[in-house]
């Protein structure tokens, strides 16, 4: 008999963004806890990235279908705001995989936008808003090719 | 109009995002370029986010099961607390650019004195409103100086904005009495304060972008007591015709 918060765990942390697919929900820094309440209830804690998130009511279904996969039906999910979700939240598991996708991961302030594609580090801004309000546009002046960079924030 | 101030003070935050939020949704599918499309979508986004999370927390303080659809979807005009900047039309590109930068210009100050508020949950919208407002401001600032210092259309339609939007500042600075007595008990940001700030990044936005500061004249006030122009009404009009048709609509 697997206890209920292990399950529930188990549930939560294979659930992925579903803009960033990859990427689950906790390598992204969205998913912030899952416990055991004293009543034998599952409560999880997530962070929007941007405040108008989109991606936050589809997050909350996921994770409600996850856990009723597993027999947990009256699980409590809760957004919080403080600490501020920040970029440096990502994993480094998270990072790796956003390069792999064609995503810059978020530099490091200082630190200048790397190419997915080639590494470079010649690279440019092309806007500071891109598809999704996690994103910016750059192109690599090296291999030439647009891509999309994880904002630092 | 004897509600708590607590709750008014918060409610007309919320409106001010979410009716200038709106406006700036209002260019999807008519910005410049498709970068300009995304660029307002996402400051949309961002600032219909924070009005989310502020109309969720008046809800709560008013205690009277109203949500934060009722909030925006069923209140008119004159229950609209929110500065009358922000529901200024958008005009051409340079006009809607000036409101941003007047804006913005105060909301990041505002949004980085929010952080210290003693008030736990208007520091946790502000602390992520910040972020937000940093790249806001950095969009309305770059896009003045290019306005500006471009071509003589874009300059003179950037300075036209700057002029036609110039008495709806005074506004910014503005305290009730309601908003003063919330600051002494440290929960709201005394905006009088902020005007110095204010003031140097807009006149070094101008300077930079060879475009001329309008002198001080009559400004309009009265958003925070529900006064509007007519603008308001015909946006609320649409933006609710919805959930005025069918009340309690849901996706």
């Amino acid at each position: 008999m697997v206890a209920l918060a292990e399950k529930a765990r188990a549930a939560v942390n294979a659930v992925t963004d579903p803009e960033l697919p990859p990427l689950t929900i906790a390598e992204l820094g969205v998913l912030r806890s899952i416990e055991e309440n004293a009543a034998g209830t599952i409560t999880v804690r997530i962070t929007p990235t941007y405040s108008g998130c989109p991606a936050m009511t589809i997050i909350q279904l996921e994770i409600e279908t996850a856990l009723a996969k597993v027999g947990i039906n009256d699980a409590q999910i809760e957004t919080e705001l403080a600490p501020a979700w920040s970029s440096a939240d990502i994993s480094a598991e998270g990072r790796a995989k956003l390069a792999a996708m064609g995503i810059a991961p978020p530099a490091d302030a200082g630190t200048p936008v790397t190419c997915p594609r080639c590494n470079s580090q010649a690279t440019e801004e092309l806007s500071r808003f891109g598809a999704t309000a996690c994103k910016s546009l750059w192109r690599c002046s090296a291999c030439l090719e647009p891509f999309e960079a994880f904002k630092a924030l | 109009m004897s509600a708590p101030p607590l709750f008014r003070y918060v409610l007309g935050l919320a409106d001010d995002q979410l009716v200038l939020g709106h406006r700036l949704s209002q260019w999807t599918g008519s910005a410049p370029t498709l970068e300009e499309e995304l660029a307002l979508a996402n400051i949309a986004l961002d600032l219909i986010g924070q009005a989310r999370g502020l109309y969720q927390y008046a809800g709560e303080l008013e205690g009277q099961g109203r949500d934060e659809d009722d909030l925006a979807y069923h209140r008119d005009t004159r229950a609209y607390l929110n500065l009358t900047l922000t529901e200024q039309p958008n005009g051409d590109f340079g006009k809607t650019i000036a409101r941003q930068l007047f804006y913005t210009a105060m909301a990041l100050p505002f949004w980085l004195a929010m952080t210290a508020s003693s008030d736990a949950r208007l520091a946790a919208v502000a602390a992520k409103a910040v972020k937000e407002a940093r790249y806001h401001l950095r969009h309305a600032t770059e896009w003045t100086v290019r306005l500006g210092d471009g071509t003589e259309e874009s300059n003179r339609r950037m300075q036209a904005g700057i002029n036609d939007l110039w008495e709806f500042t005074g506004e910014l600075f503005e305290m009730s009495s309601d908003e003063a007595g919330l600051v002494d008990v440290g929960v709201a940001v005394d905006r009088s304060t902020l005007k110095p700030i204010w003031e140097q990044s807009v006149s070094q936005a101008l300077t930079e972008a060879m475009l001329t500061r309008p002198a001080d004249s009559w400004m309009s006030e009265g958003g925070r007591d529900g006064l509007h122009g007519e603008d308001l009404g015909h946006m609320l009009a649409e933006m609710q015709s919805l959930q005025r048709m069918h009340p309690g609509l849901t996706w």
